[in-house]
């Protein structure tokens, strides 16, 4: 089980959040422009890392209030919570983090 | 390799069974084989050995990073059926029953195939049209397939509660006899047993970790025991599909997530066919060591952690209690994870790829186990022809471009 902040509410449990899948796909600006590949990418390809993956959750029987998480996908540690909107830490951020050590923000399930 | 029969069993008898041969030869990787086939479980092994049986390829070899079996192979619940509702998929999955139905003497390994049925449970108006749907369009695909009634339902077993007052009451369901049961490690290792007098390596202890390419085509792999160089390579990865295709910076559309599973203290015989709610969400059968087999949903996360999150659980043992309240008693044995390759279509992927030489066998995702046979059959085809069989064409990569899914997310029954 997932101990999850809410940015809003604090810390949870999973059972009150659901899944929202990879952060920081956006809409295609002009989608009848799209190729029929272009297409299949937007709508079935996420990334899919054995590592660090950036996601999201809704806090959905909470404040309803979606939020991106980025959590180790081995570990199950979660390293960062971080508003909708707000900017990703760039990759290599990303990649010192790893391993991920022990942090206050997330539990082993 | 000396052949399984009743005369090796009771030879062996005189030595105490301490003298029987090892089932695979163990040897050391060579240089160079005309297919790699990456991933040894169930699948993988398959492959290997409809790859030397039906097409004469013997030069090949099976690279596992653990141990045979040790993926989603040792880890299922292994029901088989073949009721599914499309048409390709009907004939895929149907096509892999019907090699069950003979593998125990095709491997001269017993499978312990089991034809129990599986029972397709139904509680509510829009379940039991959709039920009545799927009996009829299976048998126009000559999938054999029948409808029962609430009191058929408790006729053909006994235990499960039909009480109309619980939350949600069965009025019915769907019944393939020919479905059922096979020992999970058996198929492994006699797929496994079967490739290896053929002439196949398998070669345990041996991760993959790099793809080498030449002029955009694969021409080997990099493995925790050295570079092999390779024909073709066949990547059977399951969970880590997306890991070992992304080595040739090849994407695919899956996603891994945990499927739990968990057995119960083994008990006499009191279920003597496999149950399956898709609306209550729970699935059990009793295994011959007495145990109850039991599984569900898949964790909602991405991960690959082989562990879920406990709620999960919970979930599929208040659904158990309501079909079945005589188990409120048992206490639970054991609980694990395998990491499953789910697709957005809910169909597996078995295609060559952009990669010349590269093919994928993958996205079987939470029911593959039942596929196994079949999906070795056509993926040696594809291998060895360069072109996938008919009963694969449907099931290409391309199709989330093309847009012809196959969507068996509603459409079939629960998906294990
Ligand atoms: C809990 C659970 C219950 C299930 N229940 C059912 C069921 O009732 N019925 C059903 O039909 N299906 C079921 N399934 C699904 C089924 O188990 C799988 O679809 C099927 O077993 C997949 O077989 P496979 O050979 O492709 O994968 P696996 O058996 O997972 O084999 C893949 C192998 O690849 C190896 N590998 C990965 N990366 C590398 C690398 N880099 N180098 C070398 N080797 C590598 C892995 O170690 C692994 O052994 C269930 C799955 C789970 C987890
Ligand atoms: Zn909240």
């Amino acid at each position: 089980m997932l101990l999850i902040h809410c940015p809003w509410c604090g810390p949870r449990d999973e059972i009150e959040f659901a899944y929202g899948g990879e952060a920081h796909r956006v809409r295609p600006a002009d989608p009848s422009a799209l190729s029929d590949a272009e297409w299949a990418d937007f709508l079935f390809l996420r990334a899919n890392p054995k590592g660090v993956h950036r996601e999201r959750w809704v806090h959905a029987h909470g404040c309803r209030r979606w939020f991106n998480v980025e959590r180790h996908t081995v570990t199950h540690e979660i390293l960062r919570v971080y508003p909708p909107g707000a900017a990703a830490e760039p990759d290599a951020a990303v990649a010192e983090a790893q391993p991920p050590q022990a942090s206050q923000q997330g539990v082993r399930s | 390799m000396s052949n399984y029969s009743i005369v090796s069993l009771i030879r062996n008898a005189f030595s105490h069974h301490e003298h029987w041969g090892r089932a695979w030869r163990d040897p050391a990787p060579k240089p160079a084989y005309d297919v790699v086939i990456i991933g040894g479980g169930g699948h993988g092994l398959a492959t290997a050995y409809y790859l030397a049986k039906e097409h004469g390829i013997t030069n090949v070899a099976v690279l596992e990073k653990g141990w045979l079996g040790g993926g989603n192979t040792g880890r299922n619940t292994t029901i088989l059926r073949s009721n599914y509702l499309w048409d390709e998929s009907a004939a895929l999955y149907e096509k892999s029953l019907q090699l069950y139905e003979g593998l125990s003497q095709d491997l001269n390994y017993n499978t312990m195939v089991s034809q129990r049925g599986v029972l397709n449970l139904a509680h509510n108006l829009h379940d039991v049209r959709e039920s009545v749907r799927r009996v009829n369009a299976l048998r126009l695909n000559g999938i054999d397939s029948e409808w029962l009634t609430r009191e058929q339902v408790k006729e053909f077993c006994p235990a499960i509660n039909i009480a109309p007052d619980v939350r949600y009451p069965i009025m019915g369901g769907t019944l393939q006899r020919r479905g059922g049961t096979a020992r999970h490690d058996a198929v492994a290792w006699g797929f496994a047993r079967a490739a290896s007098a053929r002439g196949v390596d398998i070669i345990q202890n041996c991760e993959v970790t790099g793809l080498r390419r030449v002029g955009g085509k694969v021409v080997g792999v990099e493995t925790s025991r050295g570079y092999i160089q390779a024909g073709k390579v066949g990547v059977v990865a399951a969970g880590h599909s997306s890991v070992v295709a992304g080595m040739a910076d090849l994407r695919l559309p899956l996603e891994s997530h945990p499927l739990q599973a968990l057995v119960s203290e083994p008990i006499k015989p009191v279920l003597d066919c496999v149950v399956m709610s898709n609306a209550v969400h729970v699935y059990v059968s009793q295994s011959d060591k007495g145990e109850l087999v039991i599984g569900a949903g898949i964790d909602s996360y991405n991960s690959y952690a082989q562990r879920g999150s406990f709620h999960v659980i919970e979930h599929q043992i208040g659904p158990l209690l309501e079909l079945f309240p005589i188990f409120s008693r048992l206490r639970l044995l054991r609980h694990w994870a395998g990491i499953v390759d789910t697709c957005p279509d809910a169909s597996p992927i078995i295609s060559k790829t952009p990669v010349e030489n590269l093919f994928i066998n993958c996205g079987w995702g939470t029911g593959g186990f039942k596929a196994t046979p079949g999906s070795g059959w056509v993926f040696a085809h594809t291998i060895a022809r360069n072109e996938p069989h008919v009963l694969n064409a449907p099931f290409s990569l391309d199709r989330f471009t093309s847009g012809y899914l196959i969507d068996e997310h509603g459409a079939a029954a629960v998906a294990h």
